[in-house]
């Protein structure tokens, strides 16, 4: 057995080839595979804007709306929930809204185009819960500085009525306000100048 | 009729002679140390309920339906219709819980003996394997009743993906195939949750189980019994498992299924623990339950990625904490610089670090089930991100679960070990 095993070089050279051509086939085998889990044509047809009515919304109350399957929240805002607002800067983590995701039109400091209309995604920028309303006599449950605003209960982040968030969250960023188109007593969610522009 | 038995055995033999090879080698002839104690039911125990959820999963899918309109019904339909269609799913959510218990125990048991070290590395990587794969088993699971619970639970973990840098997004949308968890991710964690999964399942059991018998198993005194063997070659403190120990495991598994058929016929909801209430409502996308927790075999690790803050404006940081927590069992057969495997001749120190990390496990676990504010706020301290007491004892257990780990090397090799004897005692 002590005798050298002579390397046929065009063997091996052949050998590497068709392992090579093999590999390369198996790779391309498994793109249908993983291109099927992508979304289907039908769920990408489901984002369609919705229309909803907001007259009814009593000051300090709030609607849920579903739009391309999340929650939208749309809150008539009291005097007192603008007034928190100011109140609450301080102890947030994104006060201005820098590194948060709104339109043009929600870009100040009520992240909305009227004050007392808020407009916003109810899904946590944490890992997707939806918060919920604790208004300011939550204060037992919310503790003592607590003035209004949201909670998520999955992870514990809180939320002020604009939707920014609290520091010592969780969630890193204040929850997204979507592209929206106020009218008289309703509310077009999914489109806007823009969006309609585009 | 014996003889005519014997025959037949006979024709079978001579035409496949490894299945009585196979036998000799693992159960027969397969020599294991004879001081096995309490801790060393809990393998075969996982290895008797995966067979469990393999049988009575099967009967379920019999009348399950993976469709968003109909899932939630056809469990209830399972559950009041279904001949002895509540006694399946009770046998299924008890044995998913009795699994995680059983394989907690199983792998506690390596870290008491040392069984995780040299020569037994790979047996320790393919036993951190099942552990992932069973998670992702369970995962994919519990989605399948479709209730709150189940839709809430998959929103966050999937989105768990979708916080890591660049591609989460991306990666998340391709998990869910769709833009929010919905029917088509029903339907695939079902193909998931039924085949993939359990292939994957039933090929590393067989890894890890080749593994372990070609090493042999490690004992409660952690020495190499294939060091003294006897004139006819077999280790002098080794016994056949068949029957030693397929009769000491049948005793384990007569106990255990007592239990089993306890929390099975009178707690199958286990206040709370193994089927949540939530879950009793079905799944609604636009309202989050007031109070979410993750089934309480995960709650330790969601406790972890409660405890980190976010960091450059990315809640990264604690998915990554949660994701190193899991993934650095890996590295323990190395971490580990002790001369000695077993509990029993280390020191002081080890045994303290332990110590710890077991109280600061379950403490975690416990603080997974509760919300964040079940301990109340600190008084007014501005230097604290946040006041609630039970986030910051999260985030110290955080801390002592990874000192635990990325200390070892040192503590372990610095510990004061007692001499191991030559032979097992017993």
């Amino acid at each position: 057995m002590n005798e050298e095993i002579k390397v046929d070089k065009k063997r091996r050279k052949l050998v590497v080839a068709t392992s090579v051509a093999g590999g390369a086939a198996s790779v391309a085998a498994a793109v249908p595979f993983v291109a099927s889990m992508w979304p289907s044509d039908r769920a990408k047809a489901a984002g369609a804007p919705v229309e909803a009515d907001i007259s009814h919304i009593a000051p300090g109350e709030m609607a849920v709306v579903e739009w391309r399957g999340k929650p939208v929240w749309i809150i008539r805002r009291t005097k007192e929930m603008i007034e928190s607002l100011k109140a609450v800067e301080p102890r947030l983590t994104d006060p201005a809204s820098k590194s948060s995701e709104q339109p043009k039109y929600a870009d100040n400091e009520y992240r909305s185009a009227k004050p007392e209309i808020m407009v916003m995604e109810g899904v946590c920028t944490h890992l997707g819960c939806s918060p919920q309303l604790k208004p300011a006599d939550a204060k037992a449950e919310m503790g003592a500085d607590w003035v209004g605003g949201f909670y998520c209960p999955c992870h514990g982040s809180k939320f002020d009525y604009a939707g920014r968030v609290f520091r010592g969250a969780p969630a890193p960023l204040n929850l997204k306000v979507p592209p929206y188109t106020l009218t008289d007593g309703t509310v077009v969610i999914g489109e806007d100048q823009e969006t309609k522009g585009a | 009729m014996a003889s005519r038995l014997q025959g037949l055995w006979g024709w079978f033999d001579a035409r496949m002679p490894s299945v009585a090879e196979q036998w000799k080698i693992h159960a027969s002839e397969y020599y294991a140390p004879k001081n096995f104690n309490f801790w060393y039911f809990f393998g075969s125990l996982a290895l008797l309920v995966l067979v469990i959820q393999i049988v009575s999963g099967i009967f379920l899918t019999m009348n399950y339906k993976p469709d968003a309109t109909l899932a939630f019904g056809s469990v209830e339909y399972i559950m009041r219709d279904v001949p002895g269609g509540w006694l399946i799913r009770y046998i299924h959510s008890t044995g998913a819980s009795a699994f995680f218990i059983v394989v907690y125990l199983h792998m506690f048991r390596a870290m008491l003996y040392g069984s995780y070290r040299e020569p037994r590395e790979l047996v320790w990587i393919f036993g951190v394997l099942i552990y992932l794969t069973l998670m992702g088993e369970a995962f994919f699971g519990y989605l399948l009743p479709w209730g709150q619970m189940s839709y809430w639970g998959a929103q966050v973990i999937v989105n768990l993906f979708g916080t890591v840098p660049f591609i989460g997004e991306t990666l998340a949308l391709w998990i869910r195939g769709d833009y929010v968890v919905s029917d088509v991710t029903l339907n695939r964690f079902f193909a998931l949750h039924v085949i993939a999964f359990p292939l994957v399942l039933l090929g590393l059991v067989v890894a890890h189980l080749l593994a372990l018998h070609d090493v042999g198993s490690n004992n409660p005194d952690g020495v190499e019994i294939k060091k003294h063997k006897g004139p006819d070659g077999k280790p002098l403190d080794g016994i056949p498992f068949h029957p030693y120990y397929t009769v000491k495991d049948l005793v384990g598994a007569v106990v255990f299924l007592a239990i089993f058929c306890v929390v099975m016929f009178f707690v199958p909801e286990m206040g709370g623990y193994f089927l949540e209430a939530n879950n009793f409502i079905p799944a609604d996308p636009l309202k989050t339950p007031p109070h979410i927790a993750p089934v309480w075999y995960f709650t330790p690790y969601y406790s972890i990625l409660r405890a980190v803050p976010p960091l450059f404006n990315s809640q990264f940081p604690g998915v990554l904490a949660m994701g190193v927590a899991v993934l650095i069992l890996f590295f323990l057969p190395w971490l580990d610089r002790s001369p000695v495997k077993s509990i029993r001749y280390r020191g002081a120190l080890y045994k303290s670090w332990l110590a710890a990390f077991v109280v600061v496990f379950l403490l975690l676990g416990y603080l997974g089930i509760e919300p964040t504010t079940v301990w109340g706020q600190f008084p007014d301290w501005p230097i604290l991100d946040t006041r609630e007491i039970a986030t910051w004892v999260a985030r110290i257990c955080t801390v002592v679960y990874f000192l635990f780990f990325f200390l070892m090397p040192w503590y372990t090799a610095r510990d004061r070990v007692l001499p191991v004897p030559e032979r097992v005692t017993v």
